[in-house]
C-alpha cells in the first residue's frame, strides 16, 4: 500500500491512505496515512454503519490538505462493535437449525451440510441484497461436488480453462467458505468475526474437509498445491489454535 | 488494525518480521492540491476486489495486475479474490463500504466535502512481495486516473 503511494504521488497524482499496521506504513514512509486500530480486512471499521465509516474516510481525505510530509495520524476511535447478525424483524426465519451431518463419508457429510445451508443462504442474499459468490461460475451445489471430488481416488479437472488444479481448488474453497460466512451471519443470536471462523474451522464438515485438503495438498506432486500446503487454505490463528488443542489433547493423554 | 501490543504473541511476530523485508524509498514525493472540496477523488484498494466475470486475482502476472472498478459498480457485482486467508472477509461480505466506501465516497461528493467521486476505481491485490513489483502497474495506472482528471486517491489496504 505505501510503495503504491510513492509510485502514484512520483507520477503526480496526490495521494492518502489508510494504514492497518502502522509498523509497515512507518518503515514505507509513504506521503500521507491514516493508521486505524481496526481488524485486517476492514480498514474503515465496521459494516453496516455508514457514520463511522464516512467519518474514517473523511479524516483520512482531510491528510490532503495537510502543508507537508510524511505525515501518519493516528484514528482516535475503535470499532464499535463486531456484530454481523441481523435483526429478526421482517425476516421470515428458516425452522431449521441443522448441526453438522454426522453419517455418511466426509465428502457426504459436506454436500449435505451445503445443502442444509441453502436456505441460510438465500436468507442472506435476501436480507443483503447482494453475494460476494460467483468467482468460479460455479453453482454452490456444483461448486460442493467440485470439491467432496477430492477426497475420491480420481481427483476431478480444472473447472476452467487455464487455470492450474491448485488455482482452481484455492477459488473454489474460498467460494464455498463464503457461502457458510453469508449463510451463518443470518442465523439467530449474534455473530462476530471471530465466532463465526470458529464455528467453520471447528464446527463444520467444510472445516475438517479443508484440514484434509491440506494434508492433499501438502503430499500431491503437482506444484500447484504447494500454496494450500503452506498458506492460502487455512488461517494462521486457525492454525495455531487448531495446534494448541492437538498440543493440550496430547498433554492429556499422555501417561 | 489492533495495536501490536494486544496481539497473540506468534501474530505480533509475524507482522513485525516483514518490516525489515520491505523498501526504504529515498525521495518524499508530495503533491499539492486544490481544497478537498475540489478534488476528484478517486479509491484504488489492494483488497483484490474486481467484478463478478473479471480475472481472479491468483499468483503470477494475473496476480500483480490492477482490475478496473466501474463507479456505476452494482453493489452485487463486486466480489473478492484475494489469495490471502489471513484477514476478515465477513465485514465485506456484509457491506462493501467497509472495505471499499465508494457509496461513502459518493456521499461525500454529494454533500460537497470532496469535489467528486471518480468515473474509475481501482483494485490491486495485496499480499504481494516485494512491494516493489507493484511499481510498473502503478505508474501506468498513474496515466489512467490523469485521463480521469483525478486529483487525490485514497489507497485502501485489507
Amino acid at each position: 500500500m505505501g510503495a503504491l503511494g510513492h509510485y502514484l504521488e512520483q507520477e503526480g497524482v496526490a495521494t492518502t491512505q489508510v494504514s492497518l499496521v502502522r509498523e509497515h506504513t512507518e518503515a514505507l514512509a509513504p506521503p500521507r496515512a491514516l493508521w486505524v486500530p481496526f481488524m485486517l480486512g476492514r480498514p474503515f471499521g465496521v459494516p453496516r454503519h455508514a457514520e463511522f465509516q464516512r467519518n474514517v474516510l473523511l479524516a483520512a481525505l482531510r491528510l490532503l490538505e495537510t502543508d507537508h510530509g510524511p505525515v501518519i495520524e493516528d484514528y482516535p476511535h475503535d470499532a464499535p462493535y463486531d456484530d454481523l447478525g441481523v435483526e429478526p424483524e421482517g425476516l421470515a426465519c428458516p425452522v431449521s437449525f441443522p448441526g453438522r451431518p454426522s453419517q455418511g463419508t466426509l465428502a457426504e457429510q459436506l454436500v449435505a451440510e451445503v445443502a442444509q445451508l441453502s436456505v441460510w443462504h438465500d436468507l442472506a442474499v435476501r436480507h443483503r441484497g447482494r453475494t460476494t459468490l460467483g468467482v468460479t461460475g460455479l453453482a454452490i451445489d456444483a461448486l460442493a461436488g467440485y470439491i467432496a471430488s477430492w477426497f475420491t481416488d480420481s481427483p476431478p479437472a480444472s473447472f476452467r480453462t487455464g487455470l492450474t488444479d491448485g488455482a482452481a481448488l484455492k477459488l473454489a474453497c474460498d467460494e464455498l467458505k463464503a457461502y457458510y460466512y453469508e449463510a451463518k451471519s443470518v442465523q439467530p443470536g449474534r455473530h462476530g468475526s471471530a465466532a463465526i471462523q470458529h464455528w467453520f474451522w471447528h464446527d463444520t464438515a467444510a472445516g475438517h474437509a479443508f484440514i484434509v485438503l491440506r494434508t492433499i495438498a501438502a503430499q500431491s506432486p503437482d506444484p500447484s498445491m504447494k500454496p494450500l500446503a503452506v498458506q492460502s487454505l487455512v488461517p494462521r490463528a486457525v492454525d495455531m489454535s487448531l495446534q494448541s488443542i492437538t498440543s493440550t489433547t496430547n498433554q492429556r493423554s499422555a501417561p | 488494525m489492533v495495536r501490536l501490543a494486544d496481539l497473540p504473541g506468534w501474530e505480533r511476530e509475524n507482522l513485525l518480521k516483514r518490516v525489515p523485508t520491505l523498501p526504504r524509498f529515498d525521495g518524499r514525493p508530495w503533491v499539492r492540491g486544490p481544497a478537498l472540496a475540489a478534488r476528484r477523488v478517486a479509491i484504488v484498494t489492494t483488497a483484490g476486489l474486481h467484478v463478478r466475470g473479471d480475472r481472479p486475482f491468483g499468483s503470477g502476472a494475473a496476480g500483480m495486475d490492477y482490475r478496473v472498478i466501474p463507479g456505476d459498480v452494482a453493489t452485487e457485482d463486486l466480489v473478492m479474490s484475494h489469495v490471502s486467508v489471513n484477514f476478515d472477509r465477513s465485514g465485506f461480505q456484509a457491506d462493501w463500504n467497509v472495505a471499499f466506501p465508494l457509496d461513502r465516497l459518493k456521499e461525500l461528493a454529494r454533500d460537497g466535502s470532496v469535489g467528486s467521486a471518480a468515473a474509475f476505481h481501482y483494485s490491486f491485490m495485496g499480499a504481494i512481495s516485494p512491494v516493489t513489483q507493484y511499481e510498473p502497474k502503478a505508474r501506468e495506472l498513474a496515466g489512467l486516473l490523469k485521463q480521469d482528471q483525478v486529483d487525490a486517491v485514497l489507497l485502501s489496504p485489507v
